[in-house]
């Protein structure tokens, strides 16, 4: 599966209340409508800006905060493909593979606002073709793989009809 | 073996190694108001029919309630319609509520040696009580509810000790804002926390409690406390449930191993917009606040309660100040009634809350208007935690909150108190 999309960048521990806001977090479980004001604190139009595919790149620590699952949900409802960070907060990652967000942890210092990235999950490596340079990417283990594949933890259940790892 | 190898070896039934992925049973399923509605249409997607054992699932309906809006009532109703269907007896709210971390070690749900899973984060809390803790989402509680099982990945451990004698006004709060102003918010990333140290030994639950629960500011996995006759005497007040104490081998191995002499620490800040960022308070020049919050998961305890009347008692709180006070548990509540905190709180001029989350993440009873500024006792200063994204709120003790509170601005209680 390979990934491609623009660059949106943001900087260390970007926790789950800027990632979706408080204010609106537990009114609604529509994540269509909710996803509209994703990272709204740090940019007000920042939903406005993504095109289908695109990428969140973020420093050390993305993800931080409570265990709420709208957290990755928004990020996938706004259409981001992946979120590319140095690490991740422990919850948030598992939240976000349950749900069917991929992750790439890779060295994110060198990737700009903007740049043309492609995520090759399988391959383990992200190109960023604006910079035409090829970043190694932490492997997932591969029933973190199938889960993603399957669309989450949901899918995943159903495939294999019972709880396996 | 560390003890959280320990616990996890014997719920799987083998050694297990840190850094490896397994499915483990847990004994405890948490979830509230706020994550549980989303673990139901997980549970339901899945059409599953049945949860594995409605006996081992608690929900707490904590955070907006009593219920603030239309929205979150409806939320709170779907939630006791699930738990009727499915026959969940552990369902806590109103008068026979609180928020969960302080609820379930007093409702005698939680044990020594067992695992528990909770879609919050602070679910790391019960590592106080040798209990593995540890916050996950709502999808794994559905999928809990569904196996009984989780899959988790065995953390590595690092060791925090504690030696001294605490300086006058310093508590719990205090030395795991230390903690994690040491090694940072990701400092013990997918790790456990183990604490130990012949200062933590001396230490009441209310404060053990208090330093497991912010495990998860400095990214932890759990926090870990190895019961002694303290946490049994707490156990055994509560509940007769069979329970096992795991203690660490002698040839026990850390990742990491830290220590501090805490006679060196004085009270703590937390300034915006991390927990990490910590300083001693009498380095601070004078902030002025708007707003005082004295409760939560991490700080509505009864010694909490204790202290900070200790502080408010024949004075007043500043007249530009909201001081708004809140017991974690009905319980909590009834019994500062009864040792006469409440009126000492009333006569100073706070607020008090019924038992709710509640302004910890800006919910209601207490969010913050543009430009605004609390001092809290709660556990995450993040931008907009407490309400408007141009607020501001610090971290601290009861002890420094109510001095405050009186003051107008971030004071050290040894400013009010002789």
């Amino acid at each position: 599966m390979k990934l491609v999309g623009k660059a949106h960048r943001f900087g260390d521990d970007i926790n789950t209340d800027l990632i979706i806001s408080g204010k609106y977090k537990f009114k609604t479980l529509d994540m269509e409508e909710l996803s509209k004001h994703l990272l709204e604190d740090l940019d007000p139009d920042f939903f406005k800006k993504i095109k289908k595919g695109d990428f969140i790149v973020a420093g050390k620590n993305f993800g931080c905060g409570s265990s709420r699952e709208q957290a990755p949900l928004v990020i996938k409802y706004a259409h981001i493909s992946a979120v590319l960070a140095s690490s991740f907060a422990r919850i948030f990652y598992r939240n976000a593979i349950n749900v069917g967000l991929p992750l790439v942890e890779c060295d994110t210092s060198k990737i700009d606002e903007g740049d043309n990235l492609v995520v090759d999950l399988e391959g383990g490596k992200v190109i960023d073709q604006t910079k035409q340079e090829e970043i190694d990417i932490t492997p997932l283990p591969s029933f973190m793989i199938e889960i993603l594949s399957a669309g989450g933890l949901v899918g995943y259940i159903k495939e294999n009809r019972g709880w396996r790892i | 073996m560390n003890t959280i190898i320990q616990i996890l070896s014997a719920h799987i039934g083998r050694e297990v190694t840190p850094g490896e992925f397994v499915e483990t049973k847990v004994e405890i399923i948490l979830g509230n108001d706020i994550t549980f509605p989303l673990a139901i249409e997980e549970f339901e997607k899945s059409r599953a029919k049945k949860i594995f054992n409605p006996d081992q699932v608690v929900i707490v309906l904590d955070h907006f309630t009593p219920n603030k809006d239309i929205e979150s009532a409806q939320q709170c109703r779907r939630i006791r319609q699930f738990a009727k269907e499915h026959n969940i007896k552990n369902l806590f709210e109103g008068g026979f509520g609180g928020i969960e971390h302080a609820l379930l070690p007093e409702e005698g749900l939680v044990v020594p040696g067992d695992i528990v899973i909770g879609a919050d984060s602070h679910t790391c809390t019960y590592g106080a009580l040798g209990a593995l803790g540890t916050g996950v989402g709502s999808t794994d509680i559905a999928y809990a509810m569904i196996t009984g099982q989780c899959w988790l990945r065995v953390p590595e451990t690092i060791r925090f000790i504690y030696y001294g004698n605490l300086q006058p006004w310093v508590g719990g709060k205090d030395l795991i804002l230390y903690t994690i102003g040491d090694i940072g918010v990701d400092g013990a990333n997918y790790r456990a926390m183990e604490f130990s140290g012949e200062t933590i030994s001396r230490l009441p639950m209310d404060e053990r409690f208090t330093i497991c629960n912010m495990a998860i500011e400095a990214g932890g996995k759990c926090g870990y406390i190895e019961p002694d006759e303290i946490t049994l005497e707490y156990i055994n007040q509560r509940t007769k449930r069979s329970h096992k104490v795991y203690k660490s081998n002698p040839e026990t191995s850390y990742i990491d191993t830290r220590e501090y002499n805490v006679s060196k620490i004085e009270p703590q800040v937390a300034l915006p917009h991390l927990p990490s960022n910590t300083v001693g308070v009498s380095t601070l020049q004078p902030i002025e606040i708007d707003q005082a919050v004295i409760g939560s998961c991490t700080n509505g305890w009864l010694k909490d309660l204790r202290v900070a009347a200790s502080i408010l008692k024949g004075r007043k709180v500043h007249k530009e100040v909201r001081l708004i006070v809140i017991p974690a548990t009905q319980r909590i509540y009834r019994e500062a009634l009864k040792e006469g905190l409440i009126e000492v709180f009333i006569e100073a001029g706070a607020v008090v809350s019924p038992p709710t989350c509640g302004p910890c993440l800006g919910g209601h009873m207490g969010v913050l208007a543009e430009g605004e500024r609390a001092i809290a006792t709660t556990n995450r200063n993040f931008i907009g935690r407490m309400g408007h994204p141009k607020s501001e709120v610090y971290l601290a003790n009861p002890a420094v909150t109510a001095a405050s509170a009186i003051l107008g601005r971030i004071a050290s209680p040894q400013e009010v108190a002789v």
